[in-house]
């Protein structure tokens, strides 16, 4: 479903993303892993078409994302980082505006609108002003928006940040349950939620992939550590340790 | 245009449209707006005591340098406000093109500002009333005051799409609003003849053909030449291609 080859991404003299290659199957969930500033969310951009690739390719269902963006973009549902909203506007209005956008109109437009009303547990807010809501609503109101149009790919960038522990139980099942029949890629800092919602992950260091596999392969990558914690920490500082040398 | 492309752009016509109304910014303007026309027109220009009806030198020719305010502060929103908020993310990974959403929010900008031009009626009415006035020159006017904001919106666009904070793209669309309409001044424009080296006199009188004003003049006068109309439409299309560019510059 996504296929990503050898993408790469330069700010200037900075490379903050080199030659990352992977695909994402239906049914598969793909955890990001990788400390602050990896590149996981420019590789998320790239892949959700708002970062041009400095080089290399990304397709979507088959569709190639530089040559027919708007094509390759109606299957995709997107979480940005900090779940920006348009602050003006009550969570239905924004979700109808969503839909539309995504070409959902009338009656099905209502039907979708309150079917992620209820997936996200927003019927207590929908008519209030995305203003005024706390960081856990806009959270859960910018992630409806990405599955409004039930999309066959979904990103999503840390999803799960600034929830409560209950939110984020509930949104990780969530998850799990999309996963069953969509491609998703999503990327967090917290390590258990790959065993609760991962079926692969990936680990990121300094723009490259370090390790690709499913959980249980990755936590008996390197002798001696029997946790995905242990591991994390072991492959990207000696990642560091070496670019130090 | 197909039927899709259309669809897009009217939705973030609409989005855009009700934020203004869902903003108190835009209700200051249009107060302030109409409280400027009208009051240069009947204390300054003293259009009631004056024998003359004519809208062009006592009306339309305040517009410019009303403009040169207020066309910014409606316009700034437009893009810094989707830089600032991250909205933008959301919007370039939506199944539209740029275009769709740079001509919808344009739009809705200019269909806002054609509400508070239209709220001006009561002076060509008050004309209307006291005397026989041609309503040729009257609707050219309306026409090249309308065109003459629109480009000073349109530049806004293209400079919001370079910044996320509305008071920096504000200021800068002023200063440019200012300089391409100061160019134009006759006054102005003599001053710095004189003040440059001989044999430099028609690059000053080049550049200043770019002025808005001279076209504006022309057309607020009842000389409606489809060459002003095309000057006023080029300088928009050439801003709204920036701002394509300004957008594609934040993502490459």
């Amino acid at each position: 479903m996504i296929q990503v080859k050898n993408l790469r991404k330069e700010f200037g003299t900075k490379v903050a993303v080199e030659d990352v290659s992977f695909r994402v199957e239906k049914g598969e969930v793909l955890g990001f892993l990788g400390p602050n500033g990896a590149g996981k969310s420019t590789t998320m951009r790239m892949v959700t078409g708002y970062f041009r690739p400095t080089s290399g390719s990304v397709s979507l269902g088959g569709i190639d994302m530089l040559e027919e963006p708007e094509k390759a973009k109606q299957l995709l549902g997107y979480l940005p980082e900090n779940a920006p909203l348009y602050s003006d506007m009550t969570v239905v209005s924004f979700l109808g505006f969503c839909a539309e956008m995504r070409g959902i109109y009338g009656a099905a437009k209502i039907k979708a609108i309150d079917r992620v009303l209820d997936m996200c547990f927003l019927e207590k807010v929908r008519n209030q002003s995305v203003d005024t809501l706390s960081k856990g609503y806009r959270h859960r109101t910018c992630f409806a928006q990405s599955i409004i149009h039930d999309p066959e790919v979904l990103i999503l960038d840390e999803p799960t940040d600034g929830l409560d522990p209950n939110q984020k139980h509930e949104v990780r099942g969530m998850i799990k349950r999309m996963g069953q029949n969509k491609a998703i890629i999503f990327s967090t800092h917290i390590l258990e939620e790959v065993d609760a919602a991962c079926s692969r992950a990936m680990i990121i260091d300094r723009g490259k992939v370090v390790a690709d596999g499913t959980p249980e392969q990755l936590k008996k990558l390197v002798p001696g550590c029997n946790s995905l914690d242990e591991v994390f920490r072991s492959i990207t500082r000696s990642e560091t340790a070496k670019k130090a040398e | 245009m197909n039927k899709r492309d259309f669809e897009n752009t009217l939705t973030v016509f609409k989005r855009e449209f009700l934020a203004y109304f869902n903003s108190p910014v835009l209700y200051v303007i249009v107060v302030i707006f109409l409280l400027a026309s009208q009051g240069f027109t009947f204390f300054f220009s003293r259009i009631l005591d004056s024998d003359d009806v004519s809208l062009a030198t006592r009306f339309f020719v305040w517009h410019p340098w009303i403009y040169t305010v207020l066309a910014p502060a409606v316009g700034m929103r437009l893009w810094s406000e989707e830089h600032r908020l991250g909205t933008i993310e959301l919007l370039m990974t939506m199944p539209v093109s740029p275009w769709q959403a740079i001509l919808g929010k344009f739009f809705a900008a200019a269909v806002v500002w054609a509400i508070a031009l239209a709220l001006t009626f009561t002076v060509a009415m008050t004309v209307g009333y006291l005397g026989d006035p041609d309503s040729g020159p009257i609707i050219s006017g309306y026409v090249a005051s309308y065109l003459y904001a629109m480009a000073c919106l349109a530049v806004t666009s293209a400079i919001s799409a370079f910044t996320r904070s509305q008071v920096v793209c504000f200021i800068i669309s002023v200063a440019f609003c200012l300089v391409i309409a100061l160019i134009g001044d006759p006054g102005i424009t003599q001053a710095i003849v004189n003040a440059v080296p001989n044999g430099f006199e028609w690059l000053v009188r080049f550049v200043s053909y770019f002025s808005f004003m001279d076209h504006f003049f022309e057309m607020t006068k009842g000389i409606f030449v489809l060459r002003d109309v095309l000057y006023f439409v080029s300088v928009i299309v050439t801003a709204l291609l920036v701002t394509d560019l300004g957008l594609r510059s934040k993502r490459a």
